[in-house]
């Protein structure tokens, strides 16, 4: 049967941190991996940035830390809040949903009164708290507060349901592989990015500050493998995916084939992603300066942006050994 | 008044010369490094102490408008948008086109000759045309050149409660606070930066932002402002006479939690009115300047304006002050060391 650290993923994916407010994430990564790096910053936008040194290659690993959520617009006279989305929040999948703010106060997603239920729009709906008037609710909640949207950790059979597997589970990844990770004939920088979310912020200046030859970002993939689901070669259980293309970026025809020789060098399963929407960090980091050859390793996730994301623990694991692969690699060609 | 002539002078996106001239004369004397770089930028520069951050503060000089596309046989001139521009409210618009400020006024068809179904329908731009009074083609030319920039006409007028009716003052606003800024002495450096072609994508911040290289950045805006009657109130974004507004969110920029907090305290310890924007779509010069090489942290604190980018935007002079008085007590009050970059 496979292993993971259960309790570590868990941490992560419980840890508050919408784009733009990854504070607490930022810690608790930090403490995580202190003993593992040689060296460890944070830039002015937030990035955590931790090196592993190495004469080959320099090598930028990059997953994101935030997560979506909510920003309070509005407390109205009976204490409710008006919200607005951090990053891509559909209407219909946060209605009677439970979020979280930064102080651990609990709200219910509800919506004012609509005679058809596809008219549904955020700014039609509010944030019950159960707190009785606006003086009340500002005592703990106001205008610019955000949350992130709370469900359990389900660790059932051979998947994890969670929230925020987008994209902890990245974050997960690479702490694994940093940990793992003895001597590297290369230069690690695995970045722990801010706001990917809202437009692969961190992303761009993490890139820029570290100038690397090549980029990889960890981050999950959609897939097609659902009933009447769009198209789609990704599939849960059937191994890493290795990108060839997304809204944000075509990968280097050279990185996708240095991540597949990898992969199929030490027989670790693997499927390729051709994404038709969305974009990860490696878009950002390939247009940065001169241009960086940037791949991805994806994990295929069900139900992202939901409370109940899902993934395979094979396929994470599939990623985890992959990626050292790639980073313990001599003499790469790029 | 200073506000005045700024509103005044025509300065669509690409166009910025009248108000960069305004600009450099009014500010000249009070710093000491002035010019103006390849995309159009205005950069003044005021020494700081040593051990103090540099900042750089900015404000768009350019305005939406728009630009002559061609002029028909009968001596009508049609034209594209620059910038955002509802084309529902260009109808009857009285407008001045390119150096020589001719006038023209958008026309179309009378009421009286409309049908039932042309009078539901707003018209597009395409159906619109500029009537400069010109009987011909050949006459219209003599006036006239494609590529000719076409401002909004509209006079400065001081009404109401210490209010302002004005065109373009997203961003003469701004302008007006960060001219005011640089007359003031500072301990920290200040690099401001009066930019070009926000309104068509923050074009001149990038690469002003770039040869910058601030500890971090603050904008100054004249931004969205919608507390009408029917308007409920978690759609107002801001309210006028409440003070200037923090900016939290929006599309481009989540905004420095850090400088957010100090310029707050900063305006309620000296009693000035200040408020937050209420996240919203929309975006300012942050948005490039934010991501700028290393990453810049940033803050805009904005004068809110009702009906922007129209001929008839109305801010509160009260607000404006209230702007100018928040920065210049924040950025009097950093102290050694703070914000400086490692």
């Amino acid at each position: 049967m496979n292993k993971i650290n259960a309790e570590l993923l868990k941490k992560l994916l419980m840890t508050f941190g919408p784009s733009g407010n990854e504070e607490k994430i930022r810690k608790v990564i930090k403490e995580e991996i202190q003993e593992f790096a040689d060296e460890i910053k944070v830039d002015a936008l937030g990035n955590l940035i931790a090196i592993k040194k190495g004469k080959g290659k320099r090598i930028m690993v990059a997953s994101h830390m935030d997560e979506i959520g909510i920003m309070v617009t509005n407390v109205d006279d009976d204490g409710f809040l008006r919200f607005t989305n951090i990053g891509g929040v559909s209407p219909f999948m946060s209605l009677g949903q439970k979020v979280i703010f930064d102080d651990e106060t609990i709200g219910v997603i509800g919506m004012e009164k609509l005679d058809d239920i596809k008219d549904l729009k955020l700014n039609k709906m509010f944030i019950d708290v159960g707190l009785p008037s606006k003086e009340e609710v500002i005592k703990k909640i106001n205008v610019g507060d955000v949350a992130s949207f709370y469900s359990p950790f389900i660790y059932q059979n051979e998947c994890i349901i969670s929230k925020t597997l987008d994209d902890r589970i990245g974050c997960f990844v690479a702490i694994e592989a940093l940990k793992k990770l003895k001597d590297t004939p290369n230069e690690i920088y695995f970045v722990f990015t801010v706001q990917e979310e809202v437009g692969l912020r961190g992303a761009k200046t993490a890139a820029y500050g570290i100038n690397p030859d090549l980029g990889i970002a960890i981050d999950v993939t959609l897939t097609g493998d659902t009933p009447k689901a769009e198209v789609m070669d990704v599939g849960l259980g059937k191994g890493a995916a290795i990108k060839v293309k997304d809204r944000s970026i075509i990968v280097s025809p050279k990185v996708k084939d240095l991540i597949t020789e990898v992969a199929v060098d030490n027989e670790i399963p693997f499927q390729y992603e051709i994404l038709d929407a969305g974009g990860t960090d490696s878009g950002a980091i390939h247009l940065s300066r001169s241009g960086i050859p940037s791949g991805v390793i994806s994990i295929p996730c069900r139900y992202v942006h939901s409370p109940s994301e899902m993934v395979y623990i094979s396929d994470v694991i599939n990623s985890i050994k992959l990626l050292i692969k790639v980073l313990e690699k001599e003499k790469i060609n790029i | 008044m200073l506000l005045k002539r700024l509103t005044m002078a025509n300065g669509v996106s690409g166009n910025e010369d009248e108000v960069r001239n305004i600009i450099i004369e009014e500010i000249r004397e009070h710093v000491d490094e002035i010019k103006t770089d390849r995309l159009g930028n205005v950069i003044a520069i005021k020494k700081g102490k040593e051990g103090f951050p540099r900042v750089m503060l900015a404000a768009h000089m350019d305005e939406v408008g728009m630009i002559v596309r061609s002029i028909d046989d009968g001596g009508f001139i049609r034209f594209s948008l620059v910038g955002g521009i509802d084309e529902r409210i260009l109808v009857s618009k009285q407008v001045l086109i390119g150096k020589d400020r001719i006038h023209g006024v958008i026309g179309a068809k009378a009421i009286h000759l409309q049908d039932k179904n042309e009078r539901n329908t707003p018209l597009k731009i395409k159906q619109l045309y500029i009537d400069i009074g010109a009987k011909s083609k050949e006459e219209a030319e003599k006036l006239v050149k494609k590529g000719d920039y076409v401002a909004f006409d509209s006079e400065f007028i001081e009404f109401g409660g210490n209010l302002i009716k004005a065109k373009a003052l997203d961003d003469r606003a701004g302008c007006g606070v960060l001219i005011d800024l640089l007359k003031e002495e500072y301990d920290v450096e200040i690099y401001g930066v009066f930019t070009v072609q926000e309104e068509i994508g923050l074009r001149g911040a990038k690469v002003a932002a770039y040869n910058a290289d601030p500890s971090f950045a603050i904008v100054f805006e004249g931004t969205l402002c919608s507390d009408i009657s029917e308007v409920p109130e978690h759609s107002h974004i801001t309210k006028l006479g409440k003070g200037p507004a923090l900016s939290l969110m929006d599309s481009y920029t989540i905004f420095s939690k850090k400088l957010n907090q100090c310029i707050h305290e900063t305006a309620v310890e000296n009693n000035i009115k200040i408020q937050y924007r209420q996240p919203s779509p929309g975006g300012n010069d942050a948005g490039e300047i934010h991501l700028t090489k290393e990453g810049i942290p940033c803050a805009a604190l904005s004068v809110p304006c009702r009906y922007i980018h129209s001929p008839s935007s109305i801010m509160s002079l009260e607000d404006f002050e209230g702007c100018k008085k928040t920065a210049k007590l924040f950025l009097k009050g950093i102290k050694k060391g703070e914000y400086v970059c490692e």
